[in-house]
């Protein structure tokens, strides 16, 4: 039981990932109709504005230290970061230790930005298209993308740890009178979990209350009729691209304490996040992300020995395994509209 | 939603086609390049060619950059350029610093992508068209084992670069075919001491195990000798190679009773499992009146610098580490220093001992000839590269020298100064018989020289 509450948990935690990069590619299939490969770019795009901006925190001068030697018995150049001489040694190593957090604020516009780009500069162009050759643009942008940052930063992974406070985890055992040890979480990945909650709610808040979402909401069931009535709607699925882009980012932001960031780490999300919104049904919002908790949870499960030993390599294919079955006898998965995806 | 034109058909059609177009392993042709002097791509000119077949794209690409500049700095060497490196504290003095055999070295690369079908056709590719002589590189046993058996097919030498899995030199091993990088078998024999000392013959282990051949053969290797200084194997879970994040299999670990966690993952796998493992606070952690441990069976210094602090304390065995004090180690780190400002990682040193060694045989054998190269290195000792006194066996081909068993720095003074030796474990303590069940099956076969 404490092993199911365990995996539960875990499951939360992958959930929030998927469902926040299945999100956003459901607003832009939603929106623009486009199936969009690159989406998991823009998430590692996202985690590498965070080591972007750790960088650039960290830019230092350097100070020779003469009491230790480097590898070749020369006197020992240590760097200084500017920003230690800036505000000090105490407040600058605060700063620089507090960025992940930080790089959101930078994350935001940034990926808004380069969705923008990426939508008016390439994607537009394509949308009289087949959808094949959508997906061969999208997919190749990708491979573009990933090459750069790896030209860029290598392609090792880069540690880029959670401010100090964040480390360990927290005893839920211990907490509800449990013995300790048996369900403990790490404290960044409940931050992410509560992070990925107001985020998705943000979105569906946006949607729902404002103007602009009620129009974009409007666009997304009969684009035609809103473009008669006079109003702009390829502007507002830019700036949608635009939003989807910045969700992705700073999913991507938060992810990179949980796992160090390296050039590929987009790739390894963009397939499951597909199941995700096949499975939670095509263009259908509340279907990515209750589709990104339930895949979450299962693949947590099926992680699990006694599972692994009861039905060797489950935990490898169980989610395309959810995929099948929902496709053969729910086409338009779990909560997509009638008739989408059905032929 | 009513004005697009899609099908799911449509999507999985278009989907599987790109999936296919990239899976789609390089077709190669069946004949080699061969000539009249007896054996594959002699050397005609004044020049030899050696084929660098390194991870220049995908994960390891990092490593395979390492490689490729220790064994520019080889050949550079080897034709008399820059202080001679480990060239002057080889044992052996059969270089002149004038090229192999009088002839000028020159090199071509190939990138091995760390995937087994493209390191093929890089390997033949370097062979038939280039004339390469001699193939070395990779940073993966599956790449290793793939490319051993081609060269050995093709007539050319196999100088193996990273390759730790025991079946290198085990069930796959081949006569043209030799390993200067050190198995899973002698990282569980230099770590188990080690780990008895630090963490007492009460322990209770749980293995992670990265499901491909490496990791099999080291959890194998690790359990083996865990088990004979008394610790216990509470459990061995196998997780996939693409895994990224580990939480579903550390989070069971406290619950198992364990009080260490076995990592034999590498890579990419290494960093994430390590940082997770940290993450949920596994080393602050009290089981079984005990600290809890974390033991990472092979450490590479490229790949603890992705793990960042997460290193700090644990435990590892590695194949060398520039920090090393003897005069072959102090040579190569002040060449490789000097030109590219930095210190070599254990990559590109077993890189570099290979260049030399092959070039040293050449030189012994008054041959280009494979199977005068394979007589010259069978059996052979020699000392000065770097690990002490060190021997290619005959019988497996497989390289014995001291191994490294080290640890996680606690200061580091560097990005390049994470780990520390804390014991160099003697040749003896990890030699093995030739038919260890461990190495068991196989057959290293005739030397093949190819035309």
């Amino acid at each position: 039981m404490d092993a199911i509450i365990l995996q539960i948990l875990n499951g939360l935690d992958k959930g929030s990932a998927y469902a926040l990069i299945a999100l956003g590619l459901t607003l832009i299939f939603g929106t623009l109709g486009v199936v969009n490969f690159a989406h998991g770019a823009l998430f590692m795009l996202g985690a590498f504005c965070a080591v972007t901006l750790s960088r650039l925190l960290t830019l230092s001068h350097t100070v020779i230290d003469e009491t230790k030697t480097d590898f070749l018995g020369n006197p020992l150049k240590v760097d200084m970061p500017y920003v230690n001489d800036i505000f000090g040694p105490e407040i600058g190593s605060t700063i620089i230790d507090w960025s992940v957090p930080l790089s959101i604020l930078f994350a935001i516009p940034v990926m808004i930005l380069i969705g923008v780009i990426m939508e008016r500069g390439l994607i537009k162009h394509f949308y009289k298209r087949p959808h094949a050759d959508q997906i061969l643009v999208t997919f190749g942008l990708a491979i573009v993308l990933q090459e750069i940052v790896k030209y860029y930063f290598g392609a090792n992974p880069i540690p880029t740890p959670a401010p100090d406070v964040f480390r360990g985890s927290f005893d839920f055992g211990a907490a509800v009178g449990m013995d300790p040890n048996v369900i403990i979480y790490p404290y960044w990945r409940l931050i992410y979990f509560a992070f990925a909650t107001v985020i998705i709610g943000a979105v569906f808040a946006f949607l729902r209350f404002t103007t602009f979402g009620m129009v974009v909401r409007a666009g997304m069931a009969d684009r035609e009729t809103v473009g008669l009535l006079g109003i702009n709607i390829d502007k507002r699925f830019t700036i949608m691209f635009g939003i989807a882009a910045a969700v992705a980012g700073v999913a991507g932001v938060m992810y990179t304490p949980i796992n160090s960031p390296n050039y590929h780490m987009g790739m390894d999300f963009l397939v499951l996040s597909f199941v995700v919104v096949v499975v939670g049904g095509m263009g259908s919002l509340p279907g990515a992300v209750l589709a990104g908790f339930v895949l979450g949870i299962l693949e947590s499960l099926a992680s699990m020995s006694a599972v692994i030993d009861l039905i060797p390599g489950i935990n490898q294919v169980i989610i395309y395994m959810v995929a099948i079955l929902i496709l053969l006898t729910r086409p338009r998965g779990l909560m997509g509209r009638k008739g989408v995806m059905e032929e | 939603m009513s004005n697009f034109q899609f099908t799911r058909r449509g999507l999985i059609k278009a989907a599987a086609a790109t999936g296919a177009g990239l899976a789609m392993p390089t077709i190669i042709s069946p004949a080699f390049a061969q000539n009249q002097a007896g054996y594959t791509n002699a050397p005609a000119g004044g020049t030899v060619t050696l084929g660098f077949n390194v991870p220049q794209s995908g994960p390891y690409a990092d490593e395979g950059a390492d490689e490729l500049r220790a064994y520019e700095l080889a050949v550079e060497h080897l034709n008399g350029g820059g202080d001679g490196g480990m060239m002057n504290t080889f044992s052996s003095k059969a270089l002149k610093g004038n090229g192999i055999l009088g002839k000028k070295v020159e090199f071509v690369t190939g990138d091995t992508q760390t995937k087994s079908d493209a390191a093929r056709a890089s390997a033949k590719s370097m062979i038939e068209k280039d004339g390469a002589i001699m193939i070395t590189g990779g940073s993966s046993s599956g790449v290793a084992v793939a490319v051993q058996a081609l060269c050995q097919d093709a007539g050319v030498i196999f100088m193996a670069g990273l390759t730790h899995s025991n079946d290198t030199t085990g069930k796959d091993k081949r006569a043209n075919g030799f390993r200067h990088f050190f198995n899973s078998y002698m990282s569980g024999a230099a770590l188990a001491p080690v780990l008895e000392k630090m963490y007492g013959s009460d322990r209770k282990a749980y293995h992670l195990t990265a499901d491909y051949n490496w990791g099999y053969t080291t959890e194998e290797a690790i359990k083996s000798s865990t088990e004979a200084i008394g610790w216990e194997t509470v459990n061995t879970v196998k997780t996939p190679l693409t895994q990224t994040d580990f939480s579903s299999y550390i989070a069971p670990v406290l619950q198992s009773g364990a009080d260490v966690l076995v990592l034999n993952h590498y890579g990419g796998n290494m960093v994430n499992s390590l940082t997770n493992a940290v993450q949920f606070g596994l080393r602050e952690k009290q089981v079984n009146g005990k600290n809890f441990e974390i033991v990472v069976p092979l450490y590479s210094r490229l790949m603890a610098k992705g793990a960042g602090a997460n290193v700090k304390g644990i435990f590892g065995s590695t194949n060398w580490h520039w920090s090393l004090t003897d005069e072959g180690s102090k040579a190569f780190v002040k060449s490789f220093g000097e030109k590219y400002g930095f210190p070599p990682s254990q990559a590109a040193h077993t890189v570099y001992c290979q260049t030399l060694l092959y070039a040293d045989a050449a030189e012994r054998a008054g041959t280009f000839n494979p199977c005068g190269i394979v007589e010259a290195l069978e059996g052979y000792e020699f000392d000065g590269l770097g690990n002490g006194k060190t021997l290619y066996r005959a019988e497996d081909h497989q390289c014995f020298k001291d191994v490294l068993v080290v640890k996680g720095k606690e200061n580091p003074t560097s990005e390049f100064d994470l780990l520390e030796v804390v014991e160099v474990t003697p040749v003896d303590q990890v030699t093995y018989a030739p038919d260890h069940p461990q190495f068991a099956g196989g057959n290293l076969g005739q030397c093949n020289p190819g035309a």
